[in-house]
């Protein structure tokens, strides 16, 4: 078996018949971030215990136990969920020495199931950013090309998988953060429904957007890793109650009868690349001929999605940030004599010092949103909006099974392009960000090359836990996408 | 309009130091965010109820009892500043 391009599936099939041990495995891609990561910077830090890890699972495997449904599958994480006893500093100097005492439930289910963590991903800085260059720890590079972003925020998950550092990992999205990094690295990105993966342990943004969700290889393996993270928490509230599908084992890519819904409003969109146009159009024809039904829907309100997702999140994001505080754990600014202190100015120093730049942008503008006199125009308004995108979502989910859309308006862009004008980086998220709004599942799977030969994806959504279509679709699309068998040039 | 004056307000309610440079960066930008963000206000949202989370889910009740998830020495371990299982900061009273 090649150990690299193999498939979360193959190689737990592996591990668990003692074809290989974990062992060998966990050490095959150690031997791999040693010697690439140099090149993306997608790893901040290592476990250091995961050969061992690996050798209790080993053990245990020995002895006849079943390990789990992905026995010694070397995962990454992202910074943005809790590992016990392994820092976790959502990209951020405000949280550098974090370590927390507890896992992630997403984290937790993902080693309950036989997964060894390798480390931690890199990241925006709070998951704020869509390039991974706002990260405390460094820009990531992307694999297929080093002088272009792999997306954000959840950079270093997207860069690492693509390049074949672990053989899955482990994202958050909150308006796109799964999926653009995904499409900008050629890998299967999967946000779920809200309230599908529990959000305990994961550092909190906006919570009424924020979902984890794989990225990873295929279709099979993002089906596989999302049935274990899934499910019912009582340490999230938020949590449905709702039974978790055997969505891998139920994959069906018979396309026949299905109607795929195109949204009128997205194929006029502004500034659209013809690359990532043609790119949907032969999604389009290919499941045509597959013998889907191609309908049109519309979504008008899918105009003001961009401005009702960052007033929504911004607002979230500032109540949300206000735990850090330099009191409890994280950064404290330095004071010569603590007890001469205001304490005003013992919070304003530490955050000051601790944010960076786009992290206090966006707490800047939640505050100023959420302040007396504009709470109605923005917040109010914000959510006001949201219902009604929401609904013309439900709508559309009448006419049509699931939704096929650009990700992104272009592929992977250069570093620094567009750093300094954060608005052009906002709209950027034109397409991902009312599946977070309205709550619904949506994920990436690579499908196109541009000339530049860089991947792209596309995205599909679909209604509220209804997961398996899209998953369906997705692996209709991956049987014949032109990114299967090609891997960026650094592997 | 988002001023000079606004700046410091905002900053002042977020607790969060800006420098003068930072002050007049933002200025700028939030005012060009908010000047394309205000478009929603044409949206015509008479009677809606803002939704504030996704999905209508029940609120999960357990039983009230007392269980240790954590002892004091490791929730205090990332303390910046610490007097046995004490967190030091400033004077508040």
């Amino acid at each position: 078996m090649d150990l690299t391009f193999a498939t979360i599936c193959e190689i737990a099939e592996a591990v668990k018949t003692k074809k290989i041990s974990a062992k060998e495995v966990v050490v095959h891609f150690q031997k791999r971030i040693e010697s690439l990561d140099g090149k993306l910077n997608a790893f901040t830090s290592r476990n250091e215990n995961a050969v061992k890890d690996a050798e209790m699972l080993d053990a245990r495997i020995a002895r006849g136990e079943d390990v789990g449904a992905l026995a010694g599958v070397p995962f990454g994480i992202k910074e943005m969920f809790c590992t016990k006893g392994q820092k976790t500093t959502a990209g951020s100097k405000i949280l550098e020495n974090f370590v927390p005492p507890y896992d992630a439930t997403a984290v937790a289910r993902l080693k309950n199931a036989g997964v060894v963590v390798l480390g931690k991903l890199n990241q925006d800085e709070f998951a704020m950013g869509s390039s991974n260059e706002t990260s405390f720890h460094g820009a990531v590079r992307n694999p297929w090309d080093l002088d272009r972003v792999p997306g954000g925020s959840s950079g270093g998950s997207a860069a690492a998988q693509s390049a074949r550092l672990v053989v899955g990992t482990l994202g958050t999205d909150t308006g796109g953060s799964i999926r653009q990094p995904a499409s900008f690295c050629g890998i299967v990105g999967v946000k779920p429904t809200y309230g599908r993966v529990s959000r305990y342990g994961m550092v909190a943004y906006a919570s009424s957007l924020d979902q984890a969700g794989p990225m990873v290889s295929s279709v099979k393996d993002a089906a596989l890793t999302l049935e274990v993270i899934s499910g019912f928490d009582p340490q999230d509230g938020t949590t449905s109650r709702k039974q978790v599908p055997q969505w891998s084992q139920n994959l069906n890519s018979n396309m026949k009868g299905l109607k795929v819904g195109l949204v009128k409003e997205y194929l006029t969109a502004e500034g659209l690349d013809s690359d990532v146009q043609k790119t949907v159009e032969n999604a389009v024809n290919e499941l045509k001929k597959m013998g889907a039904e191609i309908v049109e829907v519309s979504v008008p309100l899918t105009e003001y999605a961009v401005p009702v997702y960052y007033l929504v999140a911004a607002s979230e994001a500032s109540s949300n940030l206000s735990r850090y505080d330099g009191v409890k754990y994280g950064f404290r600014a330095e004071f010569k004599n603590l007890s001469a202190v205001d304490l005003a100015e013992f919070y304003s120093q530490t955050r000051g010092q601790g944010f960076g730049a786009e992290v206090k942008r966006r707490i800047m503008l939640g505050t100023y949103c959420l302040s007396s006199g504009y709470y109605d125009a923005y917040y109010t308004k914000a959510g006001q909006v949201r219902r009604l995108i929401m609904e013309e979502y439900l709508a559309a989910f009448r006419q049509c099974d699931v939704i096929l859309s650009p990700v992104t308006t272009a592929p992977a862009f250069k570093i620094g392009e567009r750093i300094s004008d954060p608005l052009t980086m906002y709209l950027n998220d034109i397409f991902t960000t009312s599946t977070n709004l309205a709550g619904l599942p949506g994920m990436s799977v690579p499908f196109g090359m541009s000339k530049d030969g860089l991947p792209i994806g596309v995205q599909l959504t679909a209604a509220h836990f209804e997961e398996q279509k899209m998953l369906n679709v997705a692996s209709a699309l991956e049987s014949v996408s032109t990114v299967k068998g090609k891997h960026p040039h650094v592997v | 309009m988002i001023d000079k004056k606004t700046i410091e307000h905002i900053a002042k309610l977020a607790r969060l130091h800006v420098t003068e440079d930072e002050a007049q960066e933002y200025s700028t930008q939030l005012a060009k965010a908010l000047g394309h963000f205000e478009k929603i206000s044409k949206v015509n949202t008479d009677g809606v109820e803002p939704m504030i989370t996704p999905t209508e889910i029940e609120a999960y009740w357990r039983e009230d009892v007392v269980k240790q998830d954590f002892s004091a020495e490791e929730m205090t371990s990332n303390a910046p500043a610490k007097a046995g299982n004490l967190f030091q900061v400033p004077p508040v009273v």
